[in-house]
């Protein structure tokens, strides 16, 4: 017998529509039943009262590094999925970048065995462009297509080769499949540097112009008009190359793109006196980026927020800034992150939930994020208002590597179902 | 000669030494007066002094270096502490133990100055807060080297009388240089006027947002300068194509006594050395004995790093005393 749920006075937000109101939704088994503003409670229903906070669909964050395998001393499967299910993320795409790499079927089956053993949230895996990353020779990405990858990228790393990545992206259209790249010219820029200018200057450090940005950027958009095949680009992090964006889209080119939680609330300054939580790719820009990537949000110019959450360990991080690793975990902070821009009314709720649930389903043809009947029952019940202090040992990720430790933050989730089950209650 | 007077009673209100960034003009002063006094005791025969009996200080290089290592070693033994010289190749620390791990290796066994240089920006800062005891900045990456600061501006202030309203120009790679970083800020804490002369490749991108004109010519950015800093062509830190030959580079940016002419008649030729001779100084004018302070500036050296080492461990002798009550 399937198990029915009333969530009672729940305020029920449509990303996709916009439609915000108070009502009742109805899951019975692992799909939503009914919801609506006079729907109630059908009898010997389980009875959860929302007590008047938002319910929306879970979070899908697009892009979150694993350790597992190849490095489970900084994150598992297993914390991976705890920390999504307390930040509200029902489903995560992990980066194929593991060790041995996912650029083959057996690795993305492993995964999805352990991600189906643990029951958590639910676990979606990208796969690879190239074999081992190299950007020479195309992986199989039919036959990975065929065991469940839902898009195909290789992390951080560029295909420099602009036919290597030419045939990937004709060969991928023809088979549906979405190529992420990540955008930027290898020479110019590269992993790991800051933004160029008077900060990197101060403090004598290697430097990527915004420029180098802009190029990788250039450089994929010409080879979309080439081909015509859909590609998303993993992250932006300057105004200029956002220009180019939205451009790109006003000419009908199949692009879309995301940003991470953390370029819209920071910028290079917060690097501070060489703090390596915040060395990430691409690195952090100036306020004004910042500024432009927000409002690119808001005017849906930039369709999805990751969190890029990228787990590292003590050892890696208390390095000299130049050698320290990159990256910032991000599961729990992503969504108290995007309320903060709704909160100084930067942009508004249903356009930043828009892109980490309704949005990045479409791009990558996912049935979750969905506030309709017969969608997955995978949800958030978020608490708009409280407000709460992030304590980075308290967080579920193995690794600690925040840049918001000590951040005073305001709203988070309270209660995360996946399946219909909750998978995670405050 | 008489017997220099007694050690003024100067204090500084840093723990640790890491970078010019942060010392206001009273503390550059305090240091220069106290550096003063060590040039005095440094021309007698007897140059040791009991100041810093009992203290440890290790200098912990991961480059290599020989003028500030025996800078601060001969600095250290004159005011009488144990001087202990640490060579770490970097290739060694990248086998296992890591920049914190010897750190706190070191730290166990209770130096109570630590001297640190290494090839990272930031590696100094990061040491320091992991460490008990105070730090030196001996230059860190392309970020600061604070002591060159300090010993530069000595020699500028014994030879002129004064630092502020003078005109310096800092020449040649600024890009890779700690050494102009730091003088950069400490020459506009002081009050001079500050101009870098640069191929645009050498020009760090923003330099100018901290406080310089930026010339790309040597006779246009010489023009009435009273000082002249030279800096090393670092070729070691260059991969890609930054400067053609350094034969051009010389030709463009080598300062010989024709660049040297749009100069004030006076103006003071200073290096922080090795010096390259025949790529960014032509050996005539780095060996003019009426123009060049790039000897007197070794021997400020030795002065001005007494003067650190000795302001940094009264402050040391506070916090024991605080300790123990």
């Amino acid at each position: 017998m399937t198990t029915v749920r009333a969530y009672i006075n729940a305020r029920i937000i449509n990303p996709k529509t916009g439609e915000d109101f108070t009502g009742t939704l109805v899951t019975e088994g692992e799909a939503i039943s009914a919801l609506g503003p006079d729907v109630t409670a059908p009898s010997g229903a389980e009875v959860i009262d929302c007590q008047g906070h938002v319910l929306a669909p879970g979070l899908i964050d697009m892009r979150v590094f694993v350790g597992e395998p190849g490095a489970e001393h900084q994150e598992t499967i297993e914390t991976a999925t705890l920390a999504a299910a307390v930040g509200g993320v029902t489903t995560m795409i992990v980066m194929p970048t593991t060790d041995p790499p996912v650029d083959e079927v057996s690795i993305l089956e492993m995964i999805a065995r352990r991600a189906r053993k643990i029951n958590r949230t639910r676990v979606e895996v990208m796969g690879a462009i190239t074999k081992n990353f190299e950007g020479k020779a195309m992986a199989e990405i039919g036959l990975m297509q065929d065991a469940g990858a839902v898009a195909f990228t290789d992390g951080d790393e560029v295909i420099r080769n602009a036919r290597v990545l030419r045939r990937a992206l004709s060969y991928a259209d023809h088979l549906g499949a979405l190529l992420v790249t990540h955008a930027e010219d290898p020479d110019l820029g590269g992993p790991g540097l800051v933004n160029e200018g008077e900060m990197a200057t101060r403090l004598g450090l290697p430097a990527s112009p915004v420029m180098a940005e802009v190029m990788g950027v250039n450089r994929d958009l010409s080879l979309i008009e080439l081909t015509g095949a859909r590609c998303h680009i993993a992250q932006l992090s300057t105004a200029a190359a956002l220009d180019r964006i939205a451009d790109a889209k006003s000419r009908g080119l199949p692009v879309s793109c995301g940003v991470s939680a953390a370029h819209l609330s920071l910028n290079e300054v917060d690097i501070g006196e060489y703090r390596t939580f915040f060395r990430m790719v691409p690195p952090l820009r100036s306020e004004d980026d910042r500024r432009a990537l927000v409002e690119g949000i808001a005017n849906g110019t930039i369709d999805v927020v990751v969190s890029n959450h990228c787990p590292r360990d003590q050892e890696e991080k208390r390095q000299p800034f130049e050698e320290a690793a990159t990256g910032a975990v991000g599961l729990e902070t992503l969504l108290p992150i995007l309320l903060e821009l709704v909160h100084k009314g930067e942009a508004d709720l249903p356009t930043v939930l828009r892109a980490v649930t309704s949005r990045p389903a479409e791009l990558l043809g996912l049935e979750e994020g969905r506030m309709e009947v017969g969608a997955p029952a995978d949800l958030v019940l978020i608490d708009l208002n409280s407000p709460w202090v992030l304590d980075a040992d308290k967080l579920h990720s193995k690794s600690k590597n925040t840049p918001f430790d000590g951040r005073r933050l305001q709203g988070r989730t309270i209660r995360t179902i996946v399946r219909g089950r909750t998978v995670f209650a405050l | 000669m008489s017997a220099p007077g007694p050690i003024p009673e100067l204090r500084l209100p840093q723990e640790h030494l890491l970078g010019i960034q942060g010392l206001s003009p009273a503390d550059i002063s305090t240091i220069l007066d106290l550096s003063d006094h060590y040039v005095e005791l440094n021309r007698q025969a007897d140059k040791k002094t009991a100041t810093l009996r009992g203290r440890t200080q290790i200098n912990l290089f991961f480059e290599p270096s020989t003028r500030t290592q025996s800078s601060f070693e001969l600095a250290g033994k004159r005011l009488g502490a144990d001087v202990v010289n640490m060579s770490v190749k970097s290739s060694s620390i990248k086998k296992g133990e890591t920049l914190l791990d010897t750190a706190m290796t070191l730290n166990a066994m209770h130096p109570d100055l630590l001297v640190v240089r290494h090839g990272s920006s930031g590696a100094v800062n990061l040491l320091a807060q992991k460490v008990n005891c105070s730090v030196i900045n001996a230059g860190d990456g392309r970020h600061e080297h604070p002591t060159q600061a300090l010993l530069d501006a000595l020699t500028i202030r014994r030879r002129k009388g004064r630092i502020e309203g003078l005109k310096v120009a800092i020449c040649g790679d600024v890009a890779h240089s700690r050494v102009a970083r730091s003088n950069i800020l400490l020459l506009n804490t002081m009050g001079a006027e500050v101009r870098v002369v640069a191929p645009p490749t050498l020009t760090p991108p923003g330099i100018e947002r901290m406080g310089v004109t930026v010339h790309h010519n040597m006779k246009d950015g010489l023009k009435d300068v009273d000082i002249v800093m030279m800096l090393r062509l670092q070729l070691e830190r260059m991969q890609g194509a930054f400067i053609p030959s350094t034969r051009e580079f010389y030709h463009m940016f080598g300062l010989d006594y024709d660049k040297l002419s749009v100069a004030q008649p006076d103006a003071l030729i200073m290096h922080p050395g090795p010096m390259n001779r025949g790529v960014e100084i032509d050996s005539a004018v780095a060996d003019d004995i009426h123009r060049s302070a790039i000897l007197e500036q070794v021997e400020m050296g030795v002065a001005v790093r007494m003067a650190v080492l000795d302001l940094l461990t009264r402050n040391l002798s506070d916090a024991e005393t605080a300790g123990v009550a």
